[in-house]
Order: structure tokens, then sequence, then C-alpha cells
């Protein structure tokens, strides 16, 4: 049996209005039944675009948004089930790093005080004598200073600072790290430090981790299996380098193509698959496969009405894709543009249909909320807000591309049939 | 490589590295006192609260003549218009009494000081606890505390609805007239400013990356409102209840201007002096001049005083 | 002789009674038309002020100037405020980071649009729209005319970038600079606007500035590429040579240090070590030396020069740069 495995998880979070009762008006699916299962030792890592949902489903591991379905089974116990005292308990088992290395740390608090948080809640060390020495070998395996106890988090560098969010994570020795994008918001010079770092801590504490990023070329560095999200669900999951050696899955392959790569003669060689448009909404999302109203390989017949299952294809992969072996034998002809075209052709090719917009609930726009008065309220209501692109034009693409799609399809098919 | 050459290789670069300034420990409260302490308009604001502190504590022992003794009455006749302004014995003249201005002015600043800083703290106290419970049932009480802070803050908003010198005004009608009444009255305005504040301050806190850290640390929700969200959503409020100090005297002067202030005429207040030196202010304007100068001046001083420590409290300007 | 050319750039932040600080300290480059010139760098090392000093967007006070930067032949720096604005949005057009923030959020894309056909092309009413509609159809912004009517949060984020170079573009810059134009989007969103901005130039003969910290976007796009470290240029050479040759120990580093999506799994990464923050005065020496791993006594006095130790245009800033494979390759050859 595995570590941790995730069988059916879904994260939908009502859009709630009304001045005085709130009433649902309608649901985010952040993450919309992901199943996975990690190993223990070994690193999962998780990778897809802003608002795919892949920070939601961290979270949801830890229970820090409620799960609307499906369980998290941590060594046999499940989490979505626990009651809160005993979920609070359990956290020591499952911690996490954040993204910020500056804003998950309270500014208030010195080095000391941030690392003994966890400890006292868990009753970890009699007293604070001895957890000071816990503390003092952590850092140091973490490649700290021991002065470092008496200062304050905008003392440190930004590589610094992570390495204190991994060493509050350290010091309740979980079993399982989730690591929200550890990297991304470092300089590149320092990423490598933080990389590297977490790679040694693995291997001589035998953690497991979850890696969330949307770099994959990070991703593919430190972890095992690497699962793509799409949109709140796993479109394909397989072996770091089987992934790479042949992504099977047509974001995949988009994905993978617009990774640039810092050689110039690999960047001149290689082709591009562009992909149409915007991500739809999560509130909105299309029908049937979650990508068919972007895919370049999108066929009339299912991808618009049925919902690819992940499935076992071989060679360690599986995939969200009814056509998977189709593409991969190149029986499919694109059905979309993947060129400069698929950028400037306007109106012909982009599925970017008019809709109403008055049904898109405002606390749906990250970027404007910042303004709102109550930006934090509506935070509150939408943990995701930060991870959702939810933009109109997407909600209207996502709104009218059932009736768009088929038509779109039906003349690329036709010029293969 | 010698080893010889090494060690001089690492001291010349400790050497030139040595110029940076090196810090240790400093907590962002200490960081932003540095910063205050800098600020000019901090120090002007400073010194002018303190001298007014300084004379609302020994004013009373200063003052040359008692503040209540008619003294001059003879020399006084308001009915006709003549009054005494500035003289050697009278600094600042007499009032329509035939009191000594500067001698009330000296023991009044006290009463003002006192009306100022307790209709700032009924508002800061009582606001504090209301928001700080709404700001805690919004972060991390879920749904059903999200439904308490809605009914708490309506009420809030009900409160702030009301126009404050009306809501000011009908305390004072009810409680009858006296300074306890005006500095209720003041107070009580302040607390929907407090609470809103402090509320919105923590949930902006509340959604915070290390509150979701915490949590997911294991630690129980009530240390995280006392030990996160609290001490991170403090400075707006310390802002604001310097700021308020200043607005507190200038609404007690107010009241006591539409004599609902204290009537005891033993103790002189600038804003009941302002109140009184109004129906001769034809003939003896320097007799509204005195107190309501005084208010101004106080006034500013807290007014500097709570927008530096807006700017020295402003995490984005530290450095 | 190139269409713009920054000689000796220096920009001093500070003065009156604060501490002085140097952010760019003595960059030269050139960019030639239909040229790709890359500034890289991390987080501090200039290469965003030194985009907005070349657009005159710096606050006059508390801001020194120093050297040339002469744009078709006339100085950017001595010319006047009202020539600079002219050249500004016809001549020389920037790209932000943010779109978000770069566009006013009350005003409607299509008149933030026309207003820069107006002020610059003397375009009115219809005949502004329309061009306007085009301008959107051109970066790939489906359904130009609605769009024009809509208010930029109304957009998606690669939209609102599209929306930025097209406004960008409006007057057709003989000058482009983008300042991270790609950081706040998508890895295939990214792609998107690179391939646009590689159409720009191949299409309009457009000279492009490019500011970015992902090497990556640099090996796909620039022709030179400059590399920047606490204010001063350590290498610049063209991207090919670069890339295959890093040989400032920095650029060398940073190269190691990077993750590649075409590197087998746990192939270890290299990696500088310390922070920007670990660096001496250039004064003293090299900025770079506390965290070189190559630094000797040479490099500790007094300010290293740009050479060009491996090959012509090749310049690199440092005492004991990396030469080693060149040696190698030599030997076989």
């Amino acid at each position: 049996m595995s570590l941790l495995e995730l069988d059916g998880v879904k994260v939908h979070f009502p859009i709630k209005k009304g001045v005085f009762v709130d009433r649902t008006v309608g649901h985010v699916y952040a993450v919309d039944g992901v199943s996975l299962k990690v190993e223990a030792g070994e690193t999962y890592g998780l990778v897809g675009e802003s608002g795919c949902g892949k920070t939601t489903l961290g979270r949801s591991v830890l229970r820090l948004v409620d799960i609307t379905e499906g369980s998290v089974v941590l060594d046999g116990t499940d989490l979505a089930k626990l009651p809160g005292e005993e979920m609070r308990r359990f956290r020591r088992r499952l911690q996490m790093v954040f993204q910020d290395p500056l804003g998950s740390l309270n500014p208030r608090q010195n080095i000391e005080s941030i690392l003994s948080e966890g400890m006292v809640a868990h009753g970890i060390g009699k007293d604070q004598e001895e957890r000071r020495e816990k503390i003092k070998s952590i850092l140091d395996k973490v490649g700290l200073p021991s002065n470092a106890l008496a200062r304050y988090p905008h003392e440190f560098s930004g590589g610094q600072r992570q390495r204190i969010g991994i060493a509050r994570a350290l010091v309740l020795e979980p079993d399982v790290i989730i690591c929200d994008e550890p990297v991304s918001a470092l300089d590149v010079s320092v990423q490598a430090q933080v990389i590297n770092l977490l790679d040694d801590l693995q291997e001589e504490l035998g953690l497991t981790y979850v890696v969330i990023a949307h770099d994959l070329a990070v991703v593919r560095h430190i972890s095992d299996t690497i699962g793509v999200m799409y949109l709140g669900s796993l479109v394909e999951e397989a072996p770091s380098d089987a992934l790479y050696a042949e992504p099977k899955h047509p974001y995949t392959k988009a994905l993978m193509s617009a990774v640039p790569v810092p050689d110039p003669e690999v960047e001149d060689k290689r082709e591009r698959i562009l992909l149409t448009g915007d991500l739809p909404s999560p509130a909105n999302p299309p029908s049937g496969c979650r990508f068919h109203t972007r895919c370049p390989w999108a066929q009339a017949s299912r991808c618009a009405t049925e919902r690819p299952e992940l499935r076992e294809i071989g060679g360690g992969h599986r995939v969200a894709c009814h056509f998977a072996e189709e593409i991969a034998s190149g029986a499919l002809e694109l059905t979309r543009p993947t060129g400069i075209e698929a950028v400037t052709a306007g109106e012909d090719v982009v599925v970017e249909p008019t809709v109403a917009e008055a049904e898109v609930p405002s606390v749906l726009l990250p970027a404007d909320s910042t303004t709102k008065p109550d930006a934090a309220a509506v935070k509150e209501k939408m943990p995701t807000a930060a991870d959702a692109p939810g933009d109109r034009t997407a909600d209207a693409a996502a709104k009218d591309s059932d009736a768009a799609a088929p038509e779109e399809s039906g003349k690329g098919s036709g010029g293969t049939v | 490589m010698s080893v010889a050459t090494k060690t001089d290789k690492i001291q010349r670069l400790a050497e030139l590295a040595a110029t940076k300034e090196t810090s240790t420990g400093a907590s962002l409260w200490r960081e932003a006192f540095r910063r205050l302490k800098r600020s000019k308009m901090a120090i002007i604001g400073a010194v002018v609260i303190a001298l007014f502190v300084v004379l609302a504590i020994v004013g009373p022992y200063i003052a040359p003549y008692s503040p209540t003794a008619q003294t001059w009455r003879n020399e006084v006749f308001p009915n006709r218009g003549e009054f005494v302004n500035m003289r050697a014995e009278n600094w600042f003249g007499l009032d329509h009494l035939g009191r000594d201005m500067f001698s009330r002015m000296l023991v009044g600043a006290r009463q003002t000081l006192l009306v100022g800083v307790v209709a700032t703290l009924i508002g800061l106290v009582i606001g504090f606890v209301i928001g700080g419970l709404a700001g805690a049932f919004a972060t991390l009480g879920g749904d059903t505390g999200r439904r308490i802070d809605s009914v708490i803050m309506r009420f809030i908003d009900i409160m702030l609805a009301m126009p404050s010198l009306l809501l000011a005004v009908s305390i004072a009608a009810v409680m009858g007239q006296s300074l306890t009444t005006v500095m209720i009255a003041v107070g009580v305005v302040q607390i929907p400013v407090f609470a809103r504040l402090l509320r919105g301050s923590m949930l902006a806190q509340g959604s915070a990356e290390y509150v979701l850290a915490a949590r997911s640390l294991g630690v129980r929700k009530r240390r995280i409102v006392l030990s996160q969200i609290i001490p991170n959503s403090l400075s707006p409020v310390i802002v604001q209840a310097t700021l308020s100090l200043a607005t507190a005297i200038i609404e007690a002067a107010a009241l006591s201007y539409l004599g609902l202030g204290n009537p005891d005429p033993a103790i002189p207040e600038w804003g009941v002096m302002l109140t009184q030196a109004q129906r001769f202010f034809d003939n003896a304007p320097m007799m509204a001049v005195y107190p309501a100068v005084g208010i101004i001046i106080t006034a500013l001083g807290f007014t500097l005083l709570g927008e530096a420590m807006r700017e020295a409290l402003d995490p984005k300007l530290r450095g | 002789m190139s269409l713009l050319t920054v000689d000796e750039l220096t920009i001093t932040f500070g003065g009156r009674g604060r501490k002085e600080s140097r952010a760019v300290d003595g960059v030269s480059f050139e960019v030639d038309q239909g040229q790709v010139v890359g500034l890289v760098g991390e987080s501090g090392c200039g290469k965003s002020v030194t985009s907005l000093a070349l657009m005159g967007l710096l606050p006059h006070k508390g801001v020194t100037i120093g050297g040339r930067a002469e744009f078709d032949g006339t100085d950017l720096f001595t010319m006047s405020s009202s020539a600079r604005r002219d050249l500004r949005g016809s001549e020389m057009a920037m790209i932000f980071q943010d779109p978000l923030s770069s566009l006013n959020p009350v005003v409607p894309i299509g008149v933030q649009v026309t207003e820069i056909l107006e002020r610059h092309r003397g375009l009115k009413g219809e005949a502004a729209r329309k061009e306007a509609a085009h301008l959107l159809d051109r970066v790939g912004i489906p359904d130009p005319t609605r769009r024009l009517k809509e208010y930029p949060h109304q957009l998606s984020g690669g939209m609102r970038q599209r929306a930025l170079i097209a406004m960008a573009v409006a007057c057709a810059p003989r000058m482009l600079i983008a300042d991270e134009p790609t950081t706040a989007l998508d890895v295939t969103i990214q792609a998107q606007i690179l391939e646009l901005l590689k159409e720009l130039v191949d299409q309009e003969g457009t000279a492009l500035l490019m500011i970015t910290h992902d090497l990556g976007v640099v090996a796909g796009l620039c022709d030179q590429v400059n590399v920047l470290y606490a204010g001063k240029t350590v290498e610049s050479a063209g991207r090919r040579e670069l890339f295959g040759h890093p040989t400032h120990p920095y650029a060398h580093g940073l190269l190691g240090s990077i993750p590649r999506l075409d590197a087998p799994r746990g192939e270890p990464l290299t990696p500088i070590r310390g922070s920007i923050n670990d660096r001496i005065a250039w004064a003293d020496g090299c900025a770079f030396a506390p965290r070189c791993d190559r630094y000797e006594m040479g490099c500790l006095t007094g300010t290293p020069q740009l050479t060009e130790p491996r090959a012509a245009g090749h310049q690199v800033r440092c005492v004991n740069p990396v030469l080693d494979d060149a040696k190698a390759e030599e030997v076989s050859a």
C-alpha cells in the first residue's frame, strides 16, 4: 500500500451572493476528481498552470481547505473524515512548505519563536531549552547559522527564508512534506540551492515529497512521478523520464513544448505546439474533456460530450484522453493550428464566442479583488482566488464552447476522413 | 593552493564584506521606533504632546491665581461690553466673570487631556473587543463564525449609520449634563471606527500565508488569533488611536459648545471655556482665541504623531 | 551606426543625506534594427532600472544618470522632456511585466489604444477605432471590435499583455523595450507572447531590447546577450557563443544551476552559493567574488575590466574566467 492515497478528491468552492443570507449561486470546481498514489520515500510532482487546482489540491491534503468529496488516506487513516482536533494533531505527520518565503513567516516572530510554534502545539520537547537544542540541529541541517535564532524574517535573504520555511516543517518530523512552488519566488541562482537541499534532506531523512510547481523543468528534476493537471483534474501521470521522453496527452505535449530551454541549439530546433485561447474558468468548465476547447487534436465524436477517465496505456503512463493512442501513432491529424497562426489568426480559428457576462460572479476576478473594499472577505470565501484565473473571457469561452467546438472540430475531421 | 594564500583570501574578503552593516534581531516594532525617531513630524508632535501632558500635570500648581476666584469682578462688565485684555497681572486677560484666563487655561489643560484620553480609551477598548471577536470569528470560525461576524458587523454598521453628533447628543440627553457624559458620548462614537478597523486588518492578515502556515503546523485557532493575527493587525489601530485623541478633544469641545459639557464652573475645561466665550465674541474675541488655539495645537500634536506613526509602521517602507 | 547606443550608463539613487546606491554602474550595449538584445540578470542587477532610464521614466529627484544613450543619433538624456514624450510611444515603446497595473483600470481598452493613435498618429474618430481594432487583431485578440469596449479586468492575463503589446506597436515604433513581458504569465501563454514578439521583429524589423531573468527565454529569442550582475555587465556575447561557452563564472554558474527540461532526472545541479546580498563594492574588486569558486587574490584588488579572453566580440569581466572547455576544444582541433 502507498503512503499517501488520494481517491476521487473533489474540492468545490461555493460562490455565494446575498446581503443577509448567503445564497449559493454556483461552484468553482477547483479540484474535480483526482486520484493518485504517493509511495513512501519518493517525490510526486504536480505540475500545471495557474488555475489548474494544484495548489488547492495540495492544501486539501492537509485539510486547509474543505474536501467536498473523496478520500485522502495517509498510512491507513482517512484524513477527509477526521474530526477537527484529531486532524490538528495529525498535521504533525503532514507538513507544508509555502511559495512565498517572506509571506509565510510571521514578520513579528523571531526565528526561534516561529520554529517552536509547531513543537509547542504538539507538545514536543519538555521545555524551551530542549526545543531550542532541537531547532539548532535542524537549522544546521538546512544550512543556517544558529545565531539566526534571535533574528526576524526580514533580516534574511529569500533563499534563507525558504530554508527557515523548510526547517519549520522539519522540526515536526513529518512523513510527508507538501512543497507548494518551493522555488518559484527565488532568484535563479538561489533556486538550485533549495532544490539540492530538498534532495539532500530526502536522502538523509527518508522524506516523501509532493512537489507542486508550474515549472516543468523543476518538477522533472526532483520528481520520480509527475502528474499533469488541467482545470481541476489529472490529464496525465507518468514516471519523470517517461513523461519527458514521450508525453501522451495533447496538453502535456503543448506544455512541454512551451517550456524554454537555456540552449540555443535546442530552442532553434524544437517545434512549439502553441495553444489557442486561454484557460476556461473552473467555475464553468467545458463539458466532456476539459481540454477540448483548446486541444489541437479535438475530435467531433467524443471530446465534447464524454469526459475521459485516467487510463493505463503502457510505459507507466496514465492518460485522460480518448485518442491518446491515435495521436501517438500519428493516425489523427491536427484540427487546430499549432504554429504562430494559433496566436495571430484571429476569429477564424479561435474558439472564443461571446456570451452574457453578467452571470460571472465578480468574486472570481482575482486581479481586481485587491482593489475591492472587502478584498479579504472575498478571499476568505474564495480561497483559490490566487490560483484561479477566472477571467471573464475564459468564462465566456467555456460557456459557449459546446456550441462552437463541434463545428470547429467538424471542420477538422472533415479533412481527415 | 597553499594554506597561507587561502587564509589571505578569506581575510581580505571578510574585510571587504565587513563594511556592510549587520543587523541582529531587530523586531519590526523596534525598527518602526527607530524610523519614528528620525521623523521630524514625529518629533514635533511628540514635543507638543509632551508639553501638553506636563501642563496637564503641573498646571494647577503653577497657576498664578485660583481659576475660579472672581478676583477682578469689578473690572469686567459684560453687559456694557467692557472687558480686560492682556496685562502684566493677567497675561491672558480676564473672562466675563473677572477670573484670570491664564490660570484657567493652565488648569483646564488637565480636564481637556482627560476627556481626550478617557473618550479614546472607551472607544478603543470596546471597539477592540468587538472588532477582535468579529475578526476572529470571520477568519477562523468557518461558516458559523462568518455568520456570527456578519451579525456583529451589521450591529456596528447601525452604530456607524447614526450621525455621531446626534448619537452623542442623545447619550448626553439620557445621562444628563456632566464631564462623564461627554467622555462616554465621544467614546461611544469611536467604537465602530475601532471595531471596523481591527476587523478589517485582521481579515487581511487572516488570509496571509503565515496564518495558513500556522494552521498547517497544527497550531490551535485561539493561539493563531492571539499570537499571529492580532499582533500583525495592531498598527492601523495604534495610528487611529493617536489620531482619535485629537478628534476626541475637538468633539468634546463641540459638545461642550452645545452646552452638553460640564456645567460645574469650578472645573475649567477648554471646550467649556470656548462655549462661554461665544457670547462675548464681539467685544472680547481673545477669550475664545486662547482655548481655541490651545485645542488646535494639541490636536495638531496628536495628528502629527499619528501620521508619523502611520509612516513608521507601514511595512512597505521597511528597509 | 546602431539604432540605440548606450555608453557607460550609470544610475545612482539617493543623495541628499541618504546613503547613495548605484543601481547601474557603467553599462554599455548597442541595439540594431531588427535585432533582439537581451539584458539578463537576477533581481537587483539593474536591468529594469536601465530600461526605465532609457524610456525617461525614472523620477527626476533623487536619481542621477550618467553616461550617454543615443537613439538614432540623438542623445536621450539631453533632449527636452517634450521631445522625449513625442519619442516615447511613437519611436520607442515599452512593454511592462504586469499588464494589469500598466493599463488604466477605469478606461476601456479601445480608448487607451485610440488615445495613442490620436496623440502620435493624428488619427480621429472612426479611423482611429478601425486602426485600434486592426491592432488588436494583429496581436491575436479575437473579436477585436467587441474587446475595444471592454475594461482591462475583463481580459485574461495573456489578453492584457497582448493589448499592451498592441498599444506599444500602435505607432510602429522602431524600438521596443520589453521588461519581463512574460514573467507574470503561464508557460503556454508565454510561448504565445514570445512567438508574437519574434514575429514582430522578423516582419517589421523592430529592434527589441528584452529584459528578463529567464535564460530559457533568452536562448530562444535574443541575438546578443548581456549578463548583468550588481549593476555591471559581466559577460556579453552572441547567443550561441554565450550559451555554448559561458565564460564568466557567474554566467557559467547560472547555466549549471538551472534545472533543464531535457536533462535526465537525478543529474545534480551545481548551485551558486550565497545570495545577491553577499557582494562587495565593484571599487574593491569583483562584486561576485564572495560567491565565486574561482576567485583569487587578484579578484579583490580593483574593478576587473571587460576583456575578450575567448573570442572576438565575447566580452568577459573576469580575472580568472572559465576557459577550460575551450582549451579542450583547441587540443582536439
